[in-house]
C-alpha cells in the first residue's frame, strides 16, 4: 500500500454514549481522491469528522503525519488539512471574494496581516473553481452550484495538501453535481492534492474515486480501487441492494444498475 | 467621516440644555475657568457627554458582538438577559440594602450580568452551546428577570422612586465619578471584543468551518461572552437598561462596512455614541424646559427602525 499522511487504527467513534464505530482502521493514500460511501447512518460522516479533528475518538487517535491530530495546534492542522463541512453558513451580505478570502484565516495572525500573496492565492482559487467573474456578487444571490464552487474556492484558498469534503454534492441538481465532481477531479489531478469526500451516489463514487472506502454499521467492508472492489456482491453486502455491475460506457469504471423490482406472479396483460 | 459626526454630536451635547450655549463657545466654556458657563459645562454636560460616548460604544460593540456570536441578526444585549440580570441585581440590592448608586451599583450590575451569562451558557448547553439554544435560554431568563424587577419595584415604593429614571435609561445622573467607575470595565470589554473580531469572522461560517480554519470556537465564545458581560453590565449600571442601541447600530453600520467584524466592531464603537448622544440631545430639546430620558427616545426612534429592518429582511429572504 502507498504511503499515507492521514489515518488511524483501532478507532472507536461515539457521540456521547452512542457508539458509531468500533475498532475502525482507515488510511487515506497520499495524492488519492478517496471517497467514503455507505448507507445512511453507517458512520461515514462521523469518520470524516474524526479525520478532520472535529470529533475526538474515544479510543485510538487519528494520526496526521504520525502525530495525534487532537494534540497538534489548531492552526498548524488548518494549514495542512482543510474541510468543507456539509452545510457551512455564509454571513448575510458577504461578497464572493470576501468569503473566499476567509480561507486565508490560518495563514494570518495579529502580526501577519493581509498580504499580496493572500491576494494572489484568493484570485487563483477563484479562477480554479471558475468563480473569478463573480467576485463582487453577494453569496446569497448565487445558485446552489455557484455557491458550492465558492465554498470550494474558500477551502482551496486555505492551501492545504489535504482537503476533506462532506457530501459536497448534496442539494445540487445532477448537472451541478457533475460540475462539482469534475472540478474536484481536476483539482486532484492538476494540483496534486489529496481529496477525501463523503458521497451518497455510488456511481459517482465509482467514477471519480481513485480509492474507495465502503462502510456499513461502522465497519469498513472494503477499501481499494473502485475497479477492483465494486462488485454486485459488495453492493449487496453494503447497501443490501441486489444489482448488476456493468462497465460505465463513458469511463470504463464500474456502473451499478439496481435489479428490477421482483414481480409477484405473472404480469397481467 | 464617522469621527467627524461623533465630534459634532459631542459638541451639540455640550451646547444644548436648559441653558443653551452657542456651539462656538463650548470650547471656551470648557477651558476657561472664568467663563460664565464653566460650571454647567464642566460639572454637568461634560460628564454626561463622556458617559454617552463610553456607554454608547459599549452598547454598540456589545450588540454587534452578540449578533455575531449568536448568528442572530435580531440579537441585542437584552436577548441573552444580560441587561435584565444587571437590572435585577441592582433592584435587589436597592430593595434589600438601600443601595443608592456609586461603585457598589457597578459591581452588583456586573455580578448580575455575570450570573445570568453563566446561567444562560449552562442552560444553553455549555461547551456545545448552539446559537439557537443560547438565544432560547436567554429569552426565557430575560422574561423571568424582567418580571422580577417589576415585582421588586412595585413592592418597594422608595426604591421605585430612586430607580424610576434609571429603569428607563438616562444619562442625566452622570457625574465624573460615574464615568470613571465604569470606564475600566468598558475599556477591557472593548479590547477583548475587538481582539475577537478575527476569530468571530471565522465563527460566522459555522462551528465546523471555523474549526477547519483553525479557530477555537469554545475559546472565542467564552472570551466574547466575558466582553459582552463587562460592556453590558457597566453600561447598565451607569445609565440603566437602554434598548435598541445595541440592536440597531450594528445593522446601520453593516450597510457601510459589510459583515467583516474587523471593520464592523470599531465603526460600531464610533457610531453607537452618535445615536445615544443624539437621542439624549433630542430628549433635552423635546422635553423643554425639563427633558425626556434618553432610553425613551432610543425606544421611540428605535422601534419603527427595528420594524422597518424586520420587514426588509423578510422581503429580502422571500
Amino acid at each position: 500500500m502507498s504511503t499515507s499522511r492521514l489515518g488511524g487504527s483501532g478507532l472507536r467513534l461515539a457521540y456521547d454514549r452512542r457508539v458509531v464505530a468500533e475498532d475502525l482502521t482507515v488510511a487515506v493514500p497520499d495524492r488519492s481522491f478517496t471517497v467514503i460511501i455507505g448507507p445512511n447512518a453507517c458512520g461515514k460522516s462521523t469518520l470524516l469528522r474524526a479525520l478532520s479533528r472535529l470529533l475526538k475518538p474515544t479510543v485510538g487517535a487519528v494520526l496526521l503525519d504520525g502525530a495525534d491530530i487532537r494534540r497538534l495546534p489548531a492552526r498548524a492542522v488548518a494549514r495542512t488539512l482543510g474541510l468543507l463541512p456539509q452545510s457551512p453558513t455564509a454571513p448575510d451580505g458577504i461578497g464572493v471574494a470576501e468569503l473566499v478570502a476567509r480561507g486565508r484565516y490560518p495563514h494570518q495572525g495579529l502580526l501577519r496581516q493581509w498580504s499580496p500573496d493572500d491576494e494572489r492565492i484568493v484570485a487563483e482559487s477563484m479562477a480554479a473553481t471558475g468563480v473569478d467573474d463573480l467576485g463582487d456578487r453577494l453569496v446569497d444571490e448565487l445558485s446552489g452550484g455557484q455557491r458550492q464552487r465558492v465554498w470550494l474556492a474558500m477551502a482551496l484558498a486555505q492551501q492545504t495538501p489535504l482537503l476533506l469534503l462532506d457530501e459536497p454534492t448534496t442539494y445540487l441538481d445532477i448537472a451541478h453535481q457533475i460540475e462539482v465532481l469534475d472540478l474536484c477531479a481536476r483539482l486532484h489531478e492538476e494540483q496534486g492534492r489529496t481529496l477525501v469526500a463523503v458521497l451518497h451516489d455510488l456511481n459517482h463514487a465509482a467514477r471519480y474515486a481513485t480509492h474507495l472506502i465502503a462502510m456499513r454499521d461502522g465497519r469498513v467492508v472494503a477499501a481499494g480501487e473502485p475497479r477492483r472492489i465494486v462488485t454486485a456482491e459488495l453492493v449487496e453486502e453494503v447497501f443490501g441492494l441486489p444489482c448488476r455491475v456493468i462497465e460505465d460506457p463513458e469511463t470504463g469504471t464500474p456502473l451499478v444498475v439496481p435489479a428490477a423490482r421482483a414481480r409477484v406472479g405473472t404480469v397481467a396483460r | 467621516m464617522a469621527a467627524l459626526t461623533l465630534l459634532t454630536v459631542a459638541v451639540l451635547s455640550m451646547a444644548v440644555g436648559a441653558k443653551p450655549i452657542p456651539p462656538g463657545e463650548v470650547w471656551h466654556a470648557l477651558t476657561d475657568r472664568d467663563a460664565a458657563e464653566y460650571a454647567v459645562v464642566r460639572e454637568l454636560r461634560l460628564p454626561r457627554t463622556l458617559l454617552g460616548l463610553v456607554a454608547g460604544a459599549a452598547l454598540g460593540v456589545a450588540g454587534a458582538a452578540m449578533q455575531a456570536l449568536t448568528r442572530n441578526p435580531l440579537a441585542d444585549p437584552g436577548l441573552l438577559g444580560i441587561n435584565s440580570g444587571a437590572a435585577a441585581a441592582i433592584a435587589t440590592a436597592t430593595a434589600l440594602f438601600g443601595l443608592g448608586g456609586g461603585t457598589g451599583q457597578v459591581w452588583f450590575a456586573l455580578l448580575g450580568a455575570a450570573v445570568v451569562t453563566v446561567g444562560v451558557y449552562a442552560v444553553g448547553g455549555g461547551r456545545t452551546a448552539t446559537p439557537a439554544r443560547l438565544a432560547l435560554a436567554g429569552a426565557a431568563l430575560n422574561a423571568a428577570l424582567y418580571s422580577y424587577v417589576s415585582a421588586v419595584m412595585l413592592l418597594d415604593a422608595a426604591g421605585l422612586e430612586r430607580l424610576r429614571f434609571w429603569t428607563v435609561g438616562s444619562l442625566a445622573s452622570a457625574d465624573t465619578g460615574t464615568v470613571l467607575r465604569v470606564l475600566p470595565f468598558i475599556a477591557v470589554g472593548l479590547v477583548v471584543a475587538l481582539a475577537a473580531a478575527r476569530p468571530l469572522n471565522a465563527l460566522a461560517l459555522g462551528d465546523d468551518a471555523a474549526q477547519a480554519l483553525g479557530a477555537r470556537p469554545a475559546v472565542t465564545r467564552a472570551a466574547v461572552i466575558i466582553a459582552i458581560t463587562l460592556l453590558c453590565g457597566a453600561a447598565t449600571a451607569a445609565c440603566g437598561p437602554i434598548v435598541f442601541v445595541g440592536l440597531l447600530v450594528p445593522h446601520l453600520v453593516r450597510a457601510l462596512t459589510g459583515p467583516d467584524l474587523r471593520w464592523l466592531l470599531p465603526y460600531c464603537a464610533l457610531l453607537a455614541p452618535v445615536l445615544l448622544l443624539g437621542s439624549d440631545v433630542l430628549g433635552r430639546v423635546l422635553g423643554r424646559p425639563g427633558e425626556l430620558q434618553v432610553g425613551l427616545i432610543t425606544a421611540v426612534v428605535g422601534g419603527p427602525l427595528f420594524l422597518a429592518l424586520v420587514l426588509r429582511t423578510r422581503t429580502a429572504r422571500s
